[in-house]
């Protein structure tokens, strides 16, 4: 008898097994067709129709619009420009980057932690936003200009933000974060007891910072040249707004688009998009034929070495100083505009006259009220939307601990690894033009729903953009979870879903949380794509601060601006909290 | 002349006190260990040797020169360090030509002595091998290679074989003092393993809370411990708190113990280490106290009752009350033992250490 409830038991346990097995398999299925539709939609179909198209004229296969486009002197200028620019921009980032990180991660000085803290604030700052600060500042009219000439009592400015000087200043602010941040996480992973050994082998300080220091950081070089790259790449709204004659790619397809000639804009956009992605693959050669060891703490503490010597003491402060006084002055320009009363800033150094005007008119302006819907709604319906999405496809791109079979193999997941990473590395702008093209006619995917010309076609482009960073948010918070912690809720009794949403989920939520915030500050300051495809019923905050501009409103498009920070630096407020808490 | 010599060296990080006023002596030839509990400044210390910490107050000197203010790579000292600090984007060959290369050797010399030195830690053939391709045990024997390759005068060993497991760091402490002796090497090892210690070293210092307590062979050490701190440190003991009687003789010393109230007679050499009515510590290793089951009449001996009795292979270790004093004892057969049996426990007057400090 007793036998027998054992043997029913365990008939009743293998067949439990057995269909929840099967269950786990179509849930897989389910969430992989998910993955699948989105990306064919998203990212297969919109490049391959902006690339058929580029190859195309008048229905059969060509190479004349290429032929056609690189005999344009201005289009080659453009390349030239784009290439030289960004080039430029690492070079700079580095020379400015480098330094900085040693400075700071390497010794401790007062002033330190007020650098620190303001470093990488660049980073956070819409580029659009970004750009009308720097102008307030440093433009022919902005207040340093208008100091200087009062000053001095000049005729005229005493110089022009254009062209190369003026880009290469704004892009080297914007983006040397890049170098800043990435050489100090290097510096700080590098075992010191690397450098010691190296030391009592005989290696004088030049030798050992040759020979281990700096292979320990290439990778962390590597890294950041990459994003300056591929950032400077796609750089729109300083072109657009002081470039002078330097003619980028971005501002050429833009400015194509503008002029009805679709044909130059897509075959201007694949060139972007291959140069874009032939970087990707060059620098990514690099990476992992070097070797770190990780920082292991016994034996060799790492501490910042105190700067005993009075006057470097002095100098090293007084840089903190004036580096963190040169960060925080673009945003404190902004603000102090944005409290300016209209008309009262013309030639004198600072506005003259100060109002809340301006953030009255923003709030009660039912304009204004329409751009804050429109950004607030399109973000979150774009972040929301990642955060689903990031769910089905880190599941799949999981690796699974232990014999439990993987739904995609090794070569799957780096496939689907990549497809999500393209729409992240290409540049806004070609992912605007490419979902423009291969939605803005009846397609064989969407039947005769036009996606060019609603709503949603903002909303899906900057699902395309930003869902990667949730997607990698939720992908490192759920590697960090022990997989024998779902195991032992599986022994437990624990079906699937019941693993996911009481062991999983309030592991992992809080890091998933941070990325999709990101993506949604992000989202909510986004210019580049939307000047490009937006319609009345969609218009962003962006371009809303955009025309504000062009008609001379500074006081209301730095409002507008100012009030993006704040949104901004709430939302990274909350999102670093929740990365503690991960 | 000793080869190497700290002078009251003393370092502090912050308000803390790391190594406070550390003198001592290491002779050329020597295998010297410093032994400690963690944080007691042991390896500060090392460092401190090594040049990669430098000293607040006090000086090193190295065959008479004062090196202090030496750099590290100019004192030709090879160092293997805890997590032996390879260099992972080298390869075996190039990690141990490192020393070498920042020398300037010629190349055929530098891989004939990349060559030796690694057939000198049983890894011939393995020049082409990466770091990562290798396990715990052969990463730590290219960490001993690349600092005998450099051949110095002096090897500084940061706890080497902490990170091997149990077996493999027994066979390997055997494999590294034969080598250190074959070379006639110097060395200098920090370990907070007693066990290692005494296996390794022809001479210790111990050292507790950034003080070294007290040098000697290890023998000396175990037998003799000074202080409280050492012998608390240094195996097993019982310590005794008891008071010294005036009844007490020059070189034969009377004390009561403050437990149970036994009266307790020991050999003292030096009479004035302990003070009348004042509460000092007396110890005795588990080894050498003996017990037996008729009460005997020996001088020192207590009667007790058997608590409890831990079979540990070899020995057993017995717990007896006598009285309200815990001791323990260390018996190789305990037959004839039971728990709750009275017998008689003998501290003999040879063995007892009266402990400074008390």
């Amino acid at each position: 008898m007793n036998t027998d409830v054992k043997r029913i038991r365990g008939l009743e346990q293998s067949k439990i097994r057995r269909v929840s097995a099967a269950a786990r398999q179509w849930q897989l299925v389910l969430l992989f067709v998910v993955t699948v539709v989105v990306l064919i939609y998203g990212v297969i179909y919109p490049n391959l129709s902006v690339v058929s198209a580029s190859f195309q004229r008048a229905g059969s296969w060509t190479l004349a619009n290429y032929k056609e486009i690189l005999s344009q002197r201005v289009v080659i200028e453009s390349i030239l420009s784009s290439l030289g620019l960004s080039i430029g921009t690492v070079v700079l980032c580095a020379l400015v980057g480098v330094p900085l990180a040693f400075l700071f991660e390497r010794f401790t000085f007062p002033g330190r932690r007020l650098f620190a803290g303001v470093a990488a604030l660049p980073l956070v700052l819409p580029p659009l936003v970004g750009t009308v600060a720097f102008i307030f500042l440093c433009g022919e009219s902005g207040i340093l200009a208008h100091g200087i000439q009062n000053l001095f009592g000049l005729q005229n400015p005493p110089w022009r933000l254009s062209g190369w000087p003026a880009l290469l200043l704004f892009h080297t602010y914007t983006m040397y974060p890049f170098f800043y941040v990435l050489t100090g996480a290097g510096l700080r992973r590098i075992d010191a007891s690397l450098a010691e050994a190296a030391r009592s082998l005989g290696g004088s300080r030049a030798f050992v910072f040759l020979r281990v220091l700096a292979p320990q950081l290439t990778p962390s070089l590597i890294a950041a040249a990459l994003l300056t790259f591929m950032t400077s790449m796609a750089s729109f709204s300083a072109p657009l707004l002081f470039g002078g004659n330097v003619r980028v790619l971005t501002l050429e397809i833009f400015q194509a688009r503008q002029r009805g000639d679709m044909t130059m804009a897509i075959t201007e956009t694949v060139i972007l998009a291959v140069i874009s992605l032939a970087a990707l693959t060059i620098f990514q050669r690099y990476e992992g034929t070097r070797k770190f060891a990780a920082a292991t703490m016994k034996g060799a503490p790492r501490r910042r070495v105190t700067i005993a010597s009075g006057k470097a003491r002095a100098l090293a402060a007084t840089a903190a100083v004036v580096f963190a006084i040169v960060l925080v002055l673009p945003v404190a320009t902004l603000i102090l505009v944005s409290f300016a009363r209209e008309g009262s800033w013309t030639t004198q150094t600072l506005p003259s006259a100060y109002t809340l005007a301006n953030f009255q008119r923003i709030f009660s302006d039912p304009f204004a009220a329409e751009v804050f819907f429109n950004s607030f709604s399109m973000s979150v319906i774009a972040a929301v939307a990642a955060l689903a999405w990031s769910f089905c496809v880190v599941t799949l791109l999981l690796k699974r601990a232990r014999g439990n079979a993987t739904f995609l193999g090794n070569s799957g997941r780096r496939l689907l690894s990549l497809l999500i990473l393209i729409p992240w590395a290409l540049p806004g702008t070609v992912v605007a033009v490419s979902v423009a093209e291969a939605y803005g006619q009846p397609s064989w995917l969407l039947g005769s729903f036009v996606l060019v010309g609603t709503f949603w076609i903002l909303p899906v482009i900057y699902f395309l953009r930003f869902m990667p960073l949730v997607v990698r948010a939720l992908q490192a918070s759920m590697e960090q979870v022990d997989p024998s912690l779902a195991e032992a809720a599986g022994s437990l009794g624990a079906r699937a879903w019941r693993r996911f949403v009481r062991v999983t989920l309030p592991l992992v939520w809080p890091g998933a949380v941070a990325g999709t915030l990101l993506a949604f500050v992000i989202a909510l300051g986004e210019y580049v794509a939307s000047v490009l495809v937006f319609v009345p019923a969609n218009r962003p905050i962006s371009i809303a601060i955009a025309s504000e501009l062009r008609d001379f409103n500074l006081g209301a498009a730095a409002a507008y601006g100012v009030v993006l920070i704040v949104i901004i630096s709430v939302s990274m407020l909350i999102a670093g909290k929740l990365e503690r808490l991960r | 002349m000793p080869l190497l010599s700290l002078q009251n060296i003393s370092r502090n990080f912050g308000a803390t006190r790391a190594v406070a006023d550390v003198s001592l002596d290491v002779a050329q030839g020597e295998f010297f260990g410093l032994l400690g509990p963690s944080g007691c400044g042991k390896t500060t210390t090392l460092r401190m040797i090594a040049g990669l910490e430098k000293p607040d107050s006090g000086a090193i000197l190295f065959q008479d020169k004062d090196i202090t203010d030496l750099p590290p790579e100019r004192r030709g000292f090879g160092m293997v360090f805890q997590n032996y600090a390879l260099f992972p984007h080298l390869n075996v060959f190039e990690n141990v030509a490192f020393g070498l290369r920042a020398r300037h050797v010629p190349k055929a010399e530098t891989s004939d002595r990349v060559r030796s030195a690694l057939e000198l830690v049983q890894l011939p053939g393995y020049e082409k091998r990466a770091i990562d391709e290798l396990s715990g045990g052969q990463q730590q024997r290219v960490a001993i290679a690349r600092a005998i390759a450099i051949e110095p005068v002096l090897l500084l060993f940061d706890e080497p074989l902490s990170n091997l497991d149990v077996s493999l760091r027994e066979e390997t402490r055997g494999e590294l003092r034969e080598l250190v002796t074959r070379l006639g090497l110097t060395a200098v090892y920090v370990t907070h393993d007693q066990e290692e210690a005494f296996a390794l070293c022809d001479r210790i210092s111990v050292m507790v809370g950034g003080r070294l307590m007290q040098s000697g062979a290890p023998r000396e050490l175990y037998e003799e411990p000074s202080d409280l701190a050492v012998a608390r440190f240094l195996g097993r003991n019982n310590l005794i708190r008891a008071m010294r009687l005036s009844a007490s003789k020059t070189t034969d010393g009377e004390f009561r113990t403050l437990d149970g109230g036994h009266t307790l007679h020991l050999t003292v050499a030096r009479d004035e280490l302990a003070p009348l009515n004042k509460p000092v510590v007396l110890a005795i290793r588990p080894e050498h106290v003996r017990l037996s089951s008729n009460h005997a009449d020996a001088p020192n001996s207590l009667r007790g009752t058997i608590r409890e009795i831990v079979f540990a292979g070899a020995t057993s270790t017995v717990r007896v009350d006598a009285n309200g004093l815990l001791l323990e004892a260390l018996v190789v057969q305990p037959d004839g033992l039971q728990i709750n049996q009275q017998c008689a426990v003998v501290l003999p007057a040879d063995k007892l250490r009266l402990l400074n400090h008390g």
